[in-house]
């Protein structure tokens, strides 16, 4: 075995990754429960790319066939309902395991100097899943599938001077037909692959600034020597075998939520399979209310709380992409001399609170058909969701923080 | 620990169901996926009543052993079409086309129905027993939860006829209020009940013939991870027990 290894390593670095990445890989000892994240959403990308690849062995892209194919594989074939819902449930879980991912980074400060580009590399991984999620809920061919489809690339068309062609692009045609669901099966299938090697850029990103912590300090700045090595921060602790065992604990625990929305409740009472889609598409009969699928109503909201002026609705449009782009800006924006929320002041407290209170509502009321109230208030959320955003400078700056400790706490 | 409930519920707060109140409220069929009885009945009055138009194409003659017939009972009593065998969809020799001309529109395929529309076998039990008299329909009869149907009421002879009783609110808006049964049939009302219920039951074993066997099979899914999770974590304390 070892001759083996030895052999393999003189032509390939198997024993340095193993020990750069894993064995003596150093990450803060203090980690708590929202470190969990990014190793469960590496888990649920495999899930999606297991059970989607076998899904494409029985589903049909083509619109006379889709549709049935998927009832196919839900009736006909051996474990196909299990598969199917593994990789619907999927769908969602990697939104919501996402969201709190990112909600962490924002809460200690992960996007901070020097792990700006790591949070970058993170944002393009969002957009690339918000992508694949779109273009794979075509794919059932149902109701909302095809008429949330029509409705997003619709959105393109708003775009003055070359939106009306730039939508017939998209679709490969002037309605949502065929040849959109053919193109979109292409892409669907491309690119979690793409998303495959951002998550690997993402991690040879991390491995190269080392982990942030809930405390924001940086543990290689402070004292060397620990039990594995003289040089290694001494408040690190090896990546394998102690993060592997706990992640193990965190992903027992995610199964059990997670497995059980797969067994019991695999429509999540229509947030996840909406009862629309049980129908399939159909381009001449309109639903009396689309919305998207939940993970999008946020930005759905947002888009809607704008009215149209000067004769054209692109300002809705301009508004939810940059509700994204912002994102990118996020190292940039916060000028606090902390990094983690627990040495922060009190006013990036509320605002927080505010803003995870703010994204919820507006999930909410992305859902729901819109009123003047509903809308009243998702204008409300919109200029809050920015105002989070573009008054940071000010508020971090300003914000009375607590002195921050030498070490890590437990 | 309480932290983390916290955090887990505010996690899933906006997948908490956020019930809609929409349409007329829904009579309780009280499903049971267990009574196989109930499935073979509306079986028998599905193939009777509502095959002559109404498809169920995703679902297979066969998996009617599931509750309990025999491939030889299928075929001998259910099974109309000779040409079909006892492996093939549940189709049916109606032209779309032309049932789109004589009803307006279609007569849609029933496979998905339990799971389409909201309260899934509640809404097929209120449906079939919400047909009254309309003589400004085509057929002379409307629903109340399916307002303006272009299907006729087909279960009428076992039924019999009954009238609305319409009740004006202080909008103005005109709604039904109840249904009385005018003009009695075949059945009693509950026998007629009955038949509804077979109809709504074996409705919603189709949409999803495996949900019982999900549900078991994620029983023992589930207490595999119980064990698996406290096993992990102790695991973990075992390592971590240098750390701290």
């Amino acid at each position: 075995m070892s001759r083996l290894i030895e052999w393999i390593d003189e032509r390939y670095p198997l024993t340095k990754v193993w020990k750069e990445h894993l064995a003596e890989y150093y990450a803060p000892k203090n980690f708590n429960f929202w470190y969990f994240f990014g190793s469960l959403a590496m888990l649920v990308l495999v899930n999606q790319i297991v059970t989607g690849v076998w899904l494409t062995m029985n589903y049909k892209p083509d619109a006379d066939l889709a549709f049935a194919s998927v009832e196919y594989i839900m009736r006909d074939v051996n474990w196909g309902w299990l598969i199917r819902y593994l990789h619907s449930t999927g769908a969602s879980a990697f939104f919501i395991v996402i969201y709190l991912h990112m909600f962490r980074g924002l809460i200690y400060g992960s996007y901070r100097k020097p792990r700006e580009l790591l949070w970058i590399i993170g944002v393009v991984i969002y957009l690339v899943m918000m992508a694949t999620a779109f273009f794979g809920y075509l794919l059932p061919w149902g109701q909302m599938s095809y008429w949330g489809a029509q409705v997003i690339v619709n959105l393109f068309a708003a775009i003055p001077v070359i939106g009306e062609d730039l939508s017939i692009w998209i679709r490969g045609d002037y309605v949502i037909s065929d040849t959109t669901l053919n193109r979109f099966f292409a892409l669907h299938y491309l690119l979690p692959f793409i998303l495959a090697a951002l998550v690997f850029v993402h991690i040879v990103a991390l491995h190269k600034v080392g982990s942030n912590n809930p405390d924001g300090i940086e543990i290689k700045k402070g004292p060397k020597g620990n039990r594995w090595s003289p040089d290694a921060p001494a408040d690190g602790i090896p990546f394998h075998p102690y993060y592997t065992v706990k992640d193990i604990v965190g992903v027992a625990g995610f199964l059990i939520i997670f497995l059980a929305i797969v067994f019991f409740l695999p429509e999540m009472g229509g947030y996840f399979l909406e009862r629309p889609n049980f129908e399939p598409a159909n381009p001449l009969k309109t639903p009396e209310h689309i919305a998207p699928v939940w993970y999008f109503t946020p930005f759905y909201a947002m888009l809607r709380a704008v009215p149209s002026f000067g004769g054209t609705q692109v300002w809705g449009v301009l508004v939810m992409g940059a509700s994204i782009v912002i994102l990118f800006f996020l190292p940039w924006l916060d000028k606090s001399p902390v990094k983690s929320i627990r040495y922060k002041g009190p006013i990036f407290k509320v605002m927080i609170a505010l803003f995870v209170i703010d994204f919820l509502v507006l999930g909410y009321l992305g859902m729901k058909p819109a009123t003047p109230g509903r809308t009243l208030v998702a204008q409300i959320g919109t200029i809050y969701y920015f105002l989070f955003f573009l008054a940071m400078p000010i508020y971090s700056k300003i914000d009375k923080t607590k002195p921050v400790p030498e070490r890590v706490t437990q | 620990m309480k932290k983390l409930i916290a955090i887990l519920s505010l996690a899933l707060l906006p997948l908490a169901g956020f019930a809609s109140s929409e349409g007329p409220e829904l009579e309780s069929a009280d499903i049971d996926l267990t009574d196989h009885a109930a499935m073979q009945r509306g079986a028998k009055y599905f193939v009777n009543y509502c095959q002559g138009c109404h498809t169920l194409k995703y679902f297979r003659y066969e998996r009617m052993q599931d509750f309990g017939l025999t491939k030889q009972q299928i075929k001998e009593n259910l099974l109309f079409d000779k040409t079909k065998k006892v492996g093939d969809l549940m189709t049916n020799s109606f032209d779309p086309e032309q049932a789109a001309g004589w009803f307006g529109a279609a007569p849609p395929d029933l496979t998905l129905t339990a799971r389409l529309k909201p309260g899934g076998g509640d809404w097929i039990y209120t449906y079939l027993k919400g047909f009254y008299k309309d003589d400004s329909r085509p057929f002379g009869v409307n629903n109340v939860v399916f307002p303006n149907v272009g299907m006729p009421h087909v279960l009428l002879d076992l039924q019999g006829m009954q009238e609305a009783v319409i009740e004006t609110d202080e909008h103005g808006n005109k709604h039904v209020k109840e249904l009385k049964l005018v003009q009695p049939g075949k059945l009693s009302p509950e026998e007629y009940d009955q038949v509804a219920k077979d109809l709504a039951t074996f409705l919603t074993h189709v949409a999803e013939p495996m949900k019982l066997e999900r549900q078991r099979i994620g029983f023992w899914v589930m207490l595999f991870l119980f064990i698996f999770f406290i096993v992990s974590f102790m695991l973990k304390k075992e390592y971590w027990k240098d750390v701290h």
